[in-house]
């Protein structure tokens, strides 16, 4: 029962899920197992991190949400859109790369997918407007992408990512490249972003720091193959700032984390 | 060629910004064939060498002077050929490279072909075109087989190169095929294909000369390789060298203006045309 089908063909819509994976394993053809077999529930409007190790297959979790590969088994459901059908579709995707067409453009590199999907040119340039200044780059349009700092060319990647409305964010490791400050700096953008716009967030990462500090549940992995080893829900007051990075309970958090972590990753592999 | 000023691309490329040190790498290259040009002149008049042995460099210019008529005529039929060989090349390299990179299948048949037209010598391939096709088009075919291959194979190269992650962005965002190519591909593949350009041009005026030497015993031709030929039977010396002196020239001009091309289309965003300084 290899596939991917629509949310809404396999549960009740109204249940509200963004996206659920079921029994979903990934071998590739050296028969390497990357992932699975995992199950994962992510509700409309969360902010959810998987952590694990490197090569754990969170990656490959989001590619597969994502349809950018197919599950070897079990099943990957995405609601369908909610919002404007002819903006694409409802994923936005963003890169540990910023992965931008050095040849052209910031404006270009934004308007990318809405060209792809034949948006009329009037509506495109209001929508990459509105993308560029929600990541603070309004200025910046003109620019080319090797004209500007590693944070500011992943603030473009999330533009873009942003600019076609997307029901779904997922992001892969986006600011494992950059420096602390910067990276501070983006996680709390990141999070003022997913405030005001209650997207679902999908956020992979290798930081314990980093996905205490933003997700409402980090989803613990094991390294090959990647599986769900442990959850914890963060339940902490909103809106997040600097004060919650350097609270006993964002510290404890961290604590519990960290050690199941380490015991995820300290398993015999199986 | 490489006694030369290098074009102003590598110029750019290699030298810091101060503007004393470019003055310098200019000025170094056109002293050096200053001297040269006047040591060869000293030799040929100190020793009395006749022009038919070794022309003094004032002799090959005047005759460049008094010839112009002949030469200039002979220089335009030399380049026409190559701008046809090297226009052939080019369309057909990409073409075909795009080919090949819609359909693996045609690769593999057809891409040893293409090996082996370019790795026999054009030298042996011309007496045979020139059998088989008439004169004109046999001097276009040669200049476009040693330019043609350049530029497929790095065409080929480029469009492989495609970054995975974009080509997965505009996998997500159902990108059609001639969208991939168009907004993806080829300008991913540009600095690659630019690159095969500039090797194609100084290869199509080798084809050309190549295959109007070859030519050269049938009596029809008129470009500077032919009046080389020519001039060789009658013993003109200073001709020859007249007419080298222009195949020269055009040689770096086409270098040089496909150089200035490349770096103009790539100035803003690619590594190979950005200045150190960046």
């Amino acid at each position: 029962m290899a596939g991917s089908i629509a949310l809404s063909e396999i549960g009740d819509p109204t249940a509200g899920l963004a996206a659920s994976l079921r029994g979903v394993t990934k071998t590739y053809d050296n028969g390497v197992t990357a992932l699975g077999p995992i199950d994962l529930d992510v509700p409309r409007g969360e902010f959810v991190s998987l952590l694990g190790p490197s090569g754990c297959g969170k990656s490959t979790a989001l590619k597969l949400i994502a349809g950018l590969a197919a599950p070897t088994s079990g099943s990957v459901g995405v609601a369908s859109r909610t919002g404007d059908k002819r903006a694409g579709p409802s994923i936005g995707f963003v890169f540990q790369e910023p992965t931008l067409m050095p040849w052209t453009s910031v404006r270009e590199n934004v308007r990318l997918p809405l060209r792809l999907t034949h948006m009329p040119t009037g509506e495109a340039n209001t929508r990459v407007g509105a993308a560029l200044t929600q990541v603070g780059l309004a200025e910046f349009a003109d620019a080319f992408p090797r004209e500007l700092s590693g944070g500011m060319k992943m603030r473009v990647s999330l533009a873009r990512a942003l600019v076609t409305d997307p029901d779904i964010l997922l992001l892969d490791e986006p600011f494992a490249a950059l420096d602390e400050i910067t990276r501070f700096r983006l996680n709390n953008d990141l999070l003022s972003l997913w405030r005001d716009l209650r997207k679902t967030v999908i956020f992979v990462t290798h930081s314990v720091f980093e996905s205490v500090y933003l997700s409402q549940r980090v989803i613990v992995m094991t390294p090959r193959p990647g599986r769900l080893s442990a959850e914890f829900r963060i339940d902490a007051p909103e809106p997040r700032t600097e004060d919650f990075r350097t609270s006993a309970d964002y510290a404890g958090y961290c604590r519990m984390v960290s050690k199941a972590l380490g015991s995820a990753s300290g398993q015999p592999q199986s | 060629m490489s006694a030369l000023p290098a074009p102003p691309l590598s110029a750019a490329q290699a030298a810091p910004p101060d503007v004393g040190h470019r003055i310098v790498r200019i000025l170094l290259p056109l002293m050096v064939l200053v001297a040269g040009i006047a040591i060869w002149e000293l030799v040929v008049r100190l020793n009395h060498i006749p022009p038919y042995v070794l022309p003094a460099p004032s002799a090959v210019f005047t005759t460049l002077v008094d010839d112009w008529g002949v030469l200039s005529r002979s220089l335009l039929v030399t380049l026409l050929t190559t701008l046809e060989g090297f226009c052939a090349a080019a369309f057909g390299g990409i073409a075909l490279a795009l080919l090949f990179n819609q359909s693996k299948w045609l690769e593999y048949s057809l891409f040893p072909y293409a090996v082996i037209l370019q790795v026999t010598p054009i030298i042996a391939i011309a007496p045979l075109l020139l059998i088989y096709l008439p004169q004109q088009t046999a001097v276009v075919v040669c200049a476009w087989i040693v330019g043609f291959f350049p530029v497929l194979s790095n065409t080929t190269l480029g469009l492989n190169s495609v970054d995975r992650n974009l080509a997965g962005l505009f996998q997500l965002y159902g990108a059609s095929r001639l969208q991939t190519l168009l907004l993806l591909k080829l300008p991913a593949a540009l600095p690659f294909i630019l690159g095969g350009l500039r090797i194609a041009g100084g290869l199509s005026l080798i084809g050309a000369v190549v295959a109007e030497i070859a030519a050269g015993s049938a009596g029809a031709g008129s470009g500077l390789a032919y009046r080389i030929a020519e001039s060789g039977y009658r013993l003109n010396i200073p001709r020859m060298f007249a007419a080298l002196l222009l195949l020269s020239a055009a040689g770096i001009v086409i270098y040089g203006l496909l150089a200035l091309t490349s770096h103009l289309a790539l100035r803003r965003w690619h590594e190979s045309a950005l200045g150190k300084e960046n």
